[in-house]
């Protein structure tokens, strides 16, 4: 039996393609992925994304529980309402989940996790020895509206998320009584993730609709977000791998003796590949686990997609430590191997494609 | 579902249809669009390839999935559908009009062997989608 969110009704209402995702029903698309992937980065768009746990880590030792959890460093967040991409990690350095980490308040801290590990990560940290309180936060959905006119829609829609979140910085968050609203998202786009009462999804999500933001589905946040050039844990990270290994070395913070946990292996254990992103240069699509041949050695497509805003297929790949931008390589699509370009990613970040087949 | 009536239909959601100069027409259902979701990519046969029914014969990719397509029936390709080259999404919008390959069958008595609509259409139901 698949979980349900506050809004599945809503989504069955709208005709929604319904899948299996992490154990959740969750919403596919209502009709075109495509035309949703458009809306995003045009418009503004409405993701159910309540699947997702937030953890409340509350306690005097809080920040020091979470300094040593996490390989970012949470005591960055010098104020409440700063918020901090990280993966958390195993012993060997694996990566157990990414997550967000929000500072409330000098004691507060809320996680935000992944669905399909929420039960893993919740064994996990309250496995941890000094540990402040550990809340789940079931009472909670989330909507994440995304899109270069999510912000002034979202106003429109709910004013009292205005006042709060009018002169949010990148990255930081707000609350208004029990809502939590963050400049945050998985898409290269504008816009705000709100964490709310259950009780209060269904108006929201409804509000935003009668406000021409569009639904949009999972199938969408999966072009989106590989576009944008960020991981999807379990396909693009998981525990067999380190941070460093998945183009994440950003979120490891070194720069203080700080102990946390997998740090003495991440600097123990050297990076066996590197990901980087692909651009398909003939015709197909790419996908993940297709092989990739270079001439330093084999690799392997982690995500891949047909990019809607590019009009070209994309992917994220594990490639030799060896390989560079502009090198041309050759992927197995079927038996046939097919020529792809090694480019930076980000592809595409705020409507704008930063790539081309050429560069 | 509207499958035309005028079609036949493979177990592996292929239609064909026969045109008036005798070759066959071959595309996919409504039922498979929609399990794919948006089309970006079609590989078809080439012109003048020998097909055999039941075997692949083309690929249609979707944002989604790979979808291989297999021959309805046995005979050399002698058309493909330019138009979704650049316009893959017609897939989509007219699955009964948009014809990916035409084939000059070996012996067209093997599209007895499809099926009509309405056991097409039981077989979707019975599929439970």
């Amino acid at each position: 039996m698949a979980l349900a969110t506050a809004l599945n009704a809503e989504h069955r209402a709208l005709g929604a393609r319904m899948t299996d995702f992490g154990g959740w029903d969750m919403p596919l698309h209502y009709g075109s992925q495509i035309e949703e992937h458009h809306r995003v980065r045009r418009d503004a768009g409405v993701f159910d994304v309540s699947h997702m746990l937030a953890v409340d880590v509350e306690g005097d030792n809080a920040l020091a529980f979470l300094d040593r959890l996490l390989s970012n460093r949470t005591s960055k967040l010098t104020t409440p309402g700063k918020a901090l991409y990280s993966c958390m990690l195993r012993d060997d350095g694996g990566i157990l989940d990414d997550l967000i980490v929000y500072r409330l308040s000098a004691t507060r801290f809320r996680l935000v996790v992944n669905a399909g590990t929420a039960e893993k990560d919740l064994r996990w940290i309250q496995s941890q020895p000094d540990l402040p309180t550990i809340s789940p936060r079931r009472d909670l959905a989330m909507l994440a509206v995304q899109g270069p006119r999510s912000r002034q829609k979202t106003w429109q829609a709910l004013p009292k998320t205005k006042t709060i979140s009018e002169t949010l910085p990148l990255f930081s968050a707000a609350q208004t009584g029990d809502w939590l609203i963050a400049r945050t998202g998985y898409t290269g786009e504008e816009g705000f993730e709100i964490m709310l009462p259950i009780a209060d999804a269904v108006p929201a999500w409804r509000t935003l609709l009668a406000g021409e933001v569009g639904p949009i589905g999972l199938a969408a946040r999966d072009t989106l977000r590989l576009e944008a050039g960020m991981n999807l844990y379990g396909q693009d990270m998981d525990e067999q791998v380190s941070p460093m290994e998945a183009g994440l070395a950003w979120t490891v913070d070194l720069s203080t003796p700080r102990a946390f946990v997998g740090r003495a292996a991440l600097e123990s254990r050297a990076p066996r590949f590197k990901m980087i992103g692909l651009v398909l240069l003939d015709k197909g699509v790419l996908r993940a686990h297709q092989r990739v041949v270079t001439s330093m050695g084999e690799g392997e497509i982690t995500s891949g997609t047909f990019g809607p805003t590019l009009s070209q297929s994309i992917a994220l790949a594990r490639l030799p430590l060896a390989t560079q931008m502009g090198d041309v390589v050759d992927v197995d699509i079927r038996g046939r191997l097919l020529k792809a370009r090694v480019v930076k990613y980000p592809f595409v970040r705020h409507g704008r494609v930063l790539v081309t087949s050429t560069c | 579902m509207n499958n035309p009536a005028h079609l036949k239909y493979a177990t592996s959601h292929e239609w064909a249809r026969i045109e008036d100069d005798g070759t066959v027409s071959v595309g996919i259902t409504d039922h498979a669009q929609e399990q794919l979701g948006d089309v970006v990519f079609v590989e078809a046969p080439a012109v003048g390839k020998k097909i055999t029914q039941g075997k692949e014969c083309g690929v249609v990719e979707s944002v989604k999935a790979a979808a291989d397509i297999f021959a309805p029936l046995s005979g050399e390709v002698v058309a493909i559908n330019d138009d979704l080259g650049g316009a893959p999404e017609k897939l989509n919008a007219d699955p009964y009009g948009a014809w990916m390959f035409r084939v000059r069958p070996d012996n067209i008595a093997e599209l007895e062997r499809l099926m009509d609509a309405a056991s097409y259409a039981k077989t979707v139901a019975e599929d439970g989608h």
